[in-house]
Parts: C-alpha cells; structure tokens; sequence
C-alpha cells in the first residue's frame, strides 16, 4: 500500500515536472500511433466503404470471416510477422525499417486496418435500405449516394477509428517486437510501462501509465466531440 | 399527348422467382393513377421500376419516349422521385432534409421557398431541429416536401401515409392534391385504403400477384368493377388469380 501512494506522489511530481525523458517518450507514442491511425484510416475508410455500399461484399463468405479474424489478431503475431518481413534476411529487409519507427508504425497499421475495414463496412450495410433507395430516388448520382451513405454512418466510422485507436495505444507485443524499446529511439508509453516496472521505478511506470490513460481519454473526447451534433 | 411511361410485357423476378409480369400499361402526363392490389402483389416493385431503382428482368419500359436503360440520363433520372411509407429521413436538420435534393442538384437551397413550405406543413418551429426526433407524421410531411420542393415531373407515392392519423392523412392528400392541380406532375399512388384511392384518384390499376388484371377510370372502378377479383378485393376479400 505504502509503494502504490508513494510511487502515486512520485509519479504526479515527475508529471507535474514535465520530466524530458517522459515527454520524449509521450512524442514518440503520439508520432507512432497517430502515423499509423492516420494511415489506417486513408486506407480502410476508402476500402470499408467500397465493400459496404455494394448490395454484396464480392466473395463475402471468404472476405467477412477474414476481416473479422483480422479485427481480432493478436498483436504479437503481428509483430511476429513484421518482425519477419524486416529483418536482415526477410524479403523486405532492405528497406532497414527493424528497430525503428517506421517497423512499428507498419504493425500498427496492419493491426488497426481491419478494426477500420470491418467496422466502416458494418456500419454501413446497417443503414436502412429504404435509406438508399431515397436517397438515389431523389437524384444522387452514385458518388452522391457514397458521400451521402458515410456521413449516415459517421457514427459508426467515428467508432471504428476510436477502436483502431484504442487497439494500437494500448498494443505492446508488436511494438517491442519490431521497435525493440530503443531508449529516445523507439521507446512508446506502453514498452516503457513494461520496462521500468521491471526495473522496479514505480513511479516512472505509474506516471507512464496514468499519461497513457491521458492520452486515451483526450482522444476520445475529442472522438466524442466530434461525433456530437 | 403521349403518355409518359409505357410497359411492354414488363417483367421483374427475384432470385428466379417472376413477381411481375405487367402485358401492357400506359401512364399518361399529369394522370393521378391509384395502384391497388394485396399485399405481395408488386406494387412497391412496379414503383421501383417506374423510380429507375431497378433494372427489369425483361421487357420494355419506356419514360417519355425514351427506352429505360442503365444509361438513361441523369437529367431524366431526375423528373421522377418516390415518397416511400418510411419518411427515410437523414440525420440532418429538417431544412437539410427539405433541401437534400435541390442540393444533390446543386441548387442553393432558397431561403423564402423553405420558409414558404415549412409553414405548409406547419412545421416553421422545427425547421432546425434534427430530423430523427420528429414525430411520424411529421417526418412524413417532411418526407414530402422534400419531394414536392424539386417540382418533379412524376411523383411516386409507396403507402406514403400508411398508419398516420386523419390529420396527417389529410394534409398529405391535400398537398398532393395542390402540386398536383399547380404542376399538372404525374401521380402513381400506391394505397391500401380503397377510400383513399376513391379520394385522390382518376384512375385505378389494380395488381393481383404481379399481373395486372383491372385498368380503369376509378369512379367506374369502384362502383362497377369489369373482373370478379376487383369486385372481391373491394369486398374486402382475399383474391387469388
Ligand atoms: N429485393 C427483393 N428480393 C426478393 N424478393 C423481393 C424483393 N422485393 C420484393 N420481393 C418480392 O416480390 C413480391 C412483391 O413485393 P412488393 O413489395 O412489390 O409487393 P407490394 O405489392 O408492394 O406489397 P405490400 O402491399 O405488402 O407493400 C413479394 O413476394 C416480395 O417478397
Ligand atoms: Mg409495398
């Protein structure tokens, strides 16, 4: 009981204190996940939406239960197989990306891209279809329709982003696999968590944490926000 | 004047099941033409063809002497649009929902046209509200002026006032009715209240499983229908082919 409040004091002080090898490690978390968030998105809304306004996901029998097992994969797995791909002897060994950023913000991508995929397409095949049948009734083009369909559903895409969010701040298995925990290199909040609690720095550890926990709350107000008409 | 549609031994199926099967019908301009029949008998499906939403799996469809393509015009696509029974209204305001299709044809909505048709509807004190909160027949009064306000050339009606009260039942028609008698548009309403075709309409077409079995004026319709099936729909019986 006496380490958890002290490491809490500890923790508020170097909070308080806006330690550099803290905020260091705040940058590269938000660098790394919004890089990859950013990436999922451009690419999963565009494809999420191109498979949920057909009357039909093509070859759906194959592609749902694909996307679905995707929306689930362990992100050691993940990290497993990126690990693989860029290492010295993987095929994509060349491009030098193992240990550093770029390593990391692909297993995020690869494990927020289904989250956004299957949700944006749920989300859509969910919108009633005397919806669509108005809305090209009264003249939209087929262009308008899309547009006119997504924001329909803007509630369920702000939803898939907000869980591709939450999956990857939160991952840790794939980022130590393919980032190493590299001190000022590679390090993000989650690994550090890992780290200095096996060191025994509590309070570094409670301090990551409780910033962890910052950060997720501030996305998602913002999510929140957004979504609030 | 040419009628506005024609059918040629239309014909719909769906997964190899025909649902209709219309030998001949023309539809003339500005006509108010009720369409009537049981339930599962095509109705909404024949509207679907007439809106454009579907391609027919045989036969011809003409619209103003045009054949009905996949490629047919936007600008035609644009004359004809449904009021479906569901308001289908979009999670924006009402005056959004009013303006949605003069926006789709990129029309700035008018600022005293709204204001003008809010007030026909009795709905100025909602015109920012968000139209997922109105009540049912409020939606569908907003429902139909969002139709009413592009001035279509064809206005399709499917039950648009199914399970409203007699208020709401009765601004619907008289709307209508004003467009109507101020356009000269075409009107296919499809309705289940026999009453309410005997109110609105000039003519009556009445589908039994898909086939067309009665086309006539409705005052002679519903006083001295020509086939034993319409005499049994008005009866209020169930009818067979
Ligand atoms: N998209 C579809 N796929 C498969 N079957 C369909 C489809 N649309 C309609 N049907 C079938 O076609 C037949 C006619 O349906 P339709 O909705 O046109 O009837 P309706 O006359 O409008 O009935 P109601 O008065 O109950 O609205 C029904 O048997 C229906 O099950
Ligand atoms: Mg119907």
């Amino acid at each position: 009981m006496e380490t958890i409040l002290d490491a809490l004091q500890e923790a508020l002080g170097l909070l308080t204190g806006f330690d550099p090898a803290l905020m260091e490690v705040v940058g590269m978390t938000l660098r790394v996940t919004g890089g990859a968030l950013l990436l999922a998105t451009l690419i999963g809304l565009p494809l999420g939406a191109a498979l949920g306004l057909r009357d039909r996901v093509p070859a759906g029998g194959c592609v749902m239960p694909i996307i679905y097992t995707g929306m689930g994969l362990p992100p050691v797995v993940v990290g497993l197989f990126v690990y693989l791909m860029l290492s010295n002897q993987g095929p994509l060994g060349r491009l030098g990306w193992l240990f550093k950023p770029p390593a990391m913000i692909v297993a995020q991508v690869i494990i927020a891209l289904p989250l956004i995929v299957g949700l944006t397409l749920t989300s859509l095949r969910s919108i009633d279809p005397t919806v669509k049948l108005q809305v090209r009734s009264l003249g939209a083009t087929r262009a308008q329709t899309a547009w006119t369909l997504i924001r329909e559903a803007r509630l369920g895409v702000l939803a898939a982003i907000i869980a591709a969010f939450g999956g990857i701040i939160s991952e840790v298995g794939a980022v130590m696999l393919v980032g190493g925990n590299i001190e000022g290199q590679t390090r993000v909040l989650t690994t550090a968590i890992v780290l200095e609690t096996r060191r025994g720095n509590f309070a570094l550890a409670l301090a990551l944490g409780i910033l962890l926990m910052g950060l997720a709350f501030g996305a998602n107000y913002l999510f929140h926000r957004l979504s609030d008409e | 004047m040419p009628p506005i549609y024609t059918l040629h031994d239309l014909q719909q199926s769906y997964n190899g099941r025909r649902v209709l099967a219309i030998d001949r019908l023309d539809i003339g301009r500005g006509e108010v033409l009720a369409l009537v029949g049981p339930s599962g008998s095509g109705k909404s499906t024949l509207l679907r063809l007439l809106n454009f939403l579907e391609q027919p799996s045989g036969g011809a469809l003409t619209f103003d002497g045009e054949p009905v393509t996949p490629r047919l015009a936007l600008a035609q696509r644009r004359r004809v649009t449904t009021v479906f029974q569901r308001p289908a209204l979009l999670h924006r305001s009402v005056a959004a929902n009013i303006g949605y299709g003069q926006t789709l044809r990129g029309i700035k909505p008018d600022n005293d046209e709204l204001a003008a048709w809010l007030d026909r509807l009795g709905l100025s004190h909602l015109a920012r509200q968000s139209a997922p909160k109105l009540s049912a027949g409020e939606a569908q009064r907003v429902a139909l002026a969002r139709a009413l306000i592009l001035r279509p050339d064809v206005l399709l009606l499917d039950e648009p006032s199914a399970n409203l009260d007699p208020y709401n039942i009765g601004l619907i028609e008289r709307l209508v009715a004003e467009a109507h008698s101020e356009t000269g548009m075409t009107v296919v309403w499809v309705t289940h209240d026999i009453f309410q075709a005997r109110r609105v309409a000039g003519r009556v077409a009445f589908l039994l499983e898909g086939r067309l079995v009665e086309v006539a004026d409705a005052a002679k319709f519903f006083t001295a229908p020509a086939t034993p099936q319409a005499a049994a729909f008005l009866r209020g019986e169930l009818v067979y082919s």
